[in-house]
């Protein structure tokens, strides 16, 4: 079988138990909604200030949902489902990366919700080109997927894991958060957003190569 | 040549000695073959940080054997099945699994897919309805997705094929479970502590599962703590306790 369609089934599955939990829709949504609008109530009536620090704010907001959806989807698997996986010969990298590409689904979904919500609330400047920050944001939600199902994996079956995968995530999220914000203010600039792709590219591809090299000594410690 | 590793092998009508690595390397074809000699383990420890759990474990299981394993609570029963699962490798002593010496993990790994075990805890997805598991299951296994109707209509499950796995009775889990073994038709049967709790048609469905892993040149090995829920089940029944199989 091949190694796409043990990955897209995978990825299928996630959707599926997402859309019966609807935890991102029903709790994921309406907590990040709610933390972009604490912030302007918070800094009060410095319309300017609000303005600059709304696309800084819909990423940070972006990362710690990033990281809920992927542990999310790892807290469903039990041992035995670990142990009936490997005794189907699965290959462990399709399963991170059908993980990897239902996370990404969830997370676009997520930034397509709070991006307006982030415009409204913060009501910041949009350059004319905005949409082409579209590429960067969406290369650093396939990043953030990659490292929240990778940060899952390492930690799973850990009791520590819901604090340690937070620590693991930040520090590997720094350039995909540089990438996907400095983009949008490189074209407030009147700037290109090239550099900022190639690095988000370049986080996701170090990423997949560290998930290729790390996935089967990682299934073989969690059996 | 080591005791061990003298598994034979039919294969088109052809017996021979197998030697270490002897073909297994070499393709799929490993999966074909029909084995003589199931499992062949050698005196298997196993230590779990201070604790040894298996201290020296003989065993052999023919093909066409139901094998049954009785022990106390920590005895070392589920233990000993992981390791003929080939998931756990033991910390000494050496095993030929279906021709795949443990630890050999390209060898183990090759030989998974024909080996199914179903416990205590059915490893089933709480958000997914019994199909949408099972076909999971189908489609990672390489069969067809339809495969997973007929096996929950073949342990009784079929009008509650669309019902979320949480929403069943422990019972009905441990049927969807079994149809899973069903549907894989595994070679070798790992069943823990599998008829406790079991009514008498899920019994029946366990034991056509082991009668078939059986008749097609395979075996099933069931561990309880229970020797009367394995009685008139087994060809063979040995007993652990501590960690050793005693007599």
């Amino acid at each position: 079988m091949s190694f796409w369609r043990q990955a897209g089934e995978f990825a299928r599955r996630d959707l599926i138990a997402e859309r019966r939990a609807n935890e991102i829709v029903a709790i994921v949504v309406p907590f990040g909604a709610v933390a972009l609008m604490t912030l302007p109530l918070a800094l009060g009536i410095d319309s300017a200030v609000i303005a600059r620090v709304g696309p800084a704010m819909f990423w940070v907001v972006t990362l710690l949902f990033a990281m809920q959806i992927a542990l999310r989807h790892s807290a469903g698997d039990a041992p035995t489902h670990r142990r009936m996986i490997s005794l189907l010969g699965v290959d462990p990298l399709a399963r991170l990366a059908g993980r990897t590409v239902a996370s990404s689904i969830l997370l676009v979904a997520f930034m397509t919700v709070m991006f307006p919500l982030m415009v409204l609330f913060y009501n910041p400047e949009l350059p004319p080109l905005w949409p082409l920050a579209l590429i960067p944001a969406v290369l650093a939600a396939i990043g953030l997927a990659e490292i929240g199902t990778l940060a899952a994996e390492v930690t799973a079956g850990l009791r520590a894991r819901s604090t340690l995968a937070p620590l693991l995530v930040a520090p590997l999220a720094i350039p995909l958060l540089i990438g996907g914000s400095q983009a949008m203010e490189s074209l407030s600039r009147g700037g290109g957003i090239l550099p900022w792709v190639l690095l988000v590219t370049a986080t996701d591809l170090a990423l997949a190569v560290t998930a290729a090299v790390i996935a089967r000594p990682l299934e073989e410690a969690s059996r | 040549m080591d005791v061990l590793f003298q598994v034979f092998r039919m294969d088109s009508g052809r017996r021979r000695h197998l030697s270490p690595g002897d073909e297994l390397a070499s393709g799929p074809q490993a999966l074909d073959t029909r084995w003589v000699t199931i499992v062949e383990l050698r005196d298997i420890s196993v230590q779990i940080g201070a604790t040894l759990v298996l201290d020296g474990i003989d065993l052999s299981v023919p093909a066409g054997t139901r094998l049954g394993v009785i022990g106390p609570n920590g005895a070392g029963k589920t233990t000993l099945l992981g390791v003929v699962s080939t998931l756990l490798t033991p910390t000494r002593g050496n095993g030929v699994v279906l021709g795949a010496r443990l630890g050999a993990e390209q060898e183990t790994r090759r030989v998974r897919p024909l080996i199914a075990a179903s416990g205590h805890e059915p490893a089933l997805y709480d958000d997914l309805t019994l199909d949408e598991n099972l076909r999971h299951v189908a489609v990672l296994a390489g069969l067809a997705a339809d495969d997973a109707r007929a096996a929950l209509g073949a342990v009784g499950l079929g009008a509650a094929a669309d019902r979320r796995a949480s929403h069943c009775s422990n019972g009905m889990r441990r049927r969807a479970d079994l149809a899973r073994l069903w549907m894989c038709r595994p070679r070798l049967v790992l069943l823990d502590e599998a008829h406790a709790g079991l009514d008498s048609d899920a019994v029946a469905i366990v034991d056509a599962i082991t009668d078939r892993a059986v008749s097609d040149g395979g075996a099933a090995i069931m561990v309880s703590h229970d020797s009367t829920l394995l009685g008139g089940r087994v060809d063979r029944l040995v007993a652990i306790r501590d960690g050793r199989i005693t007599p």
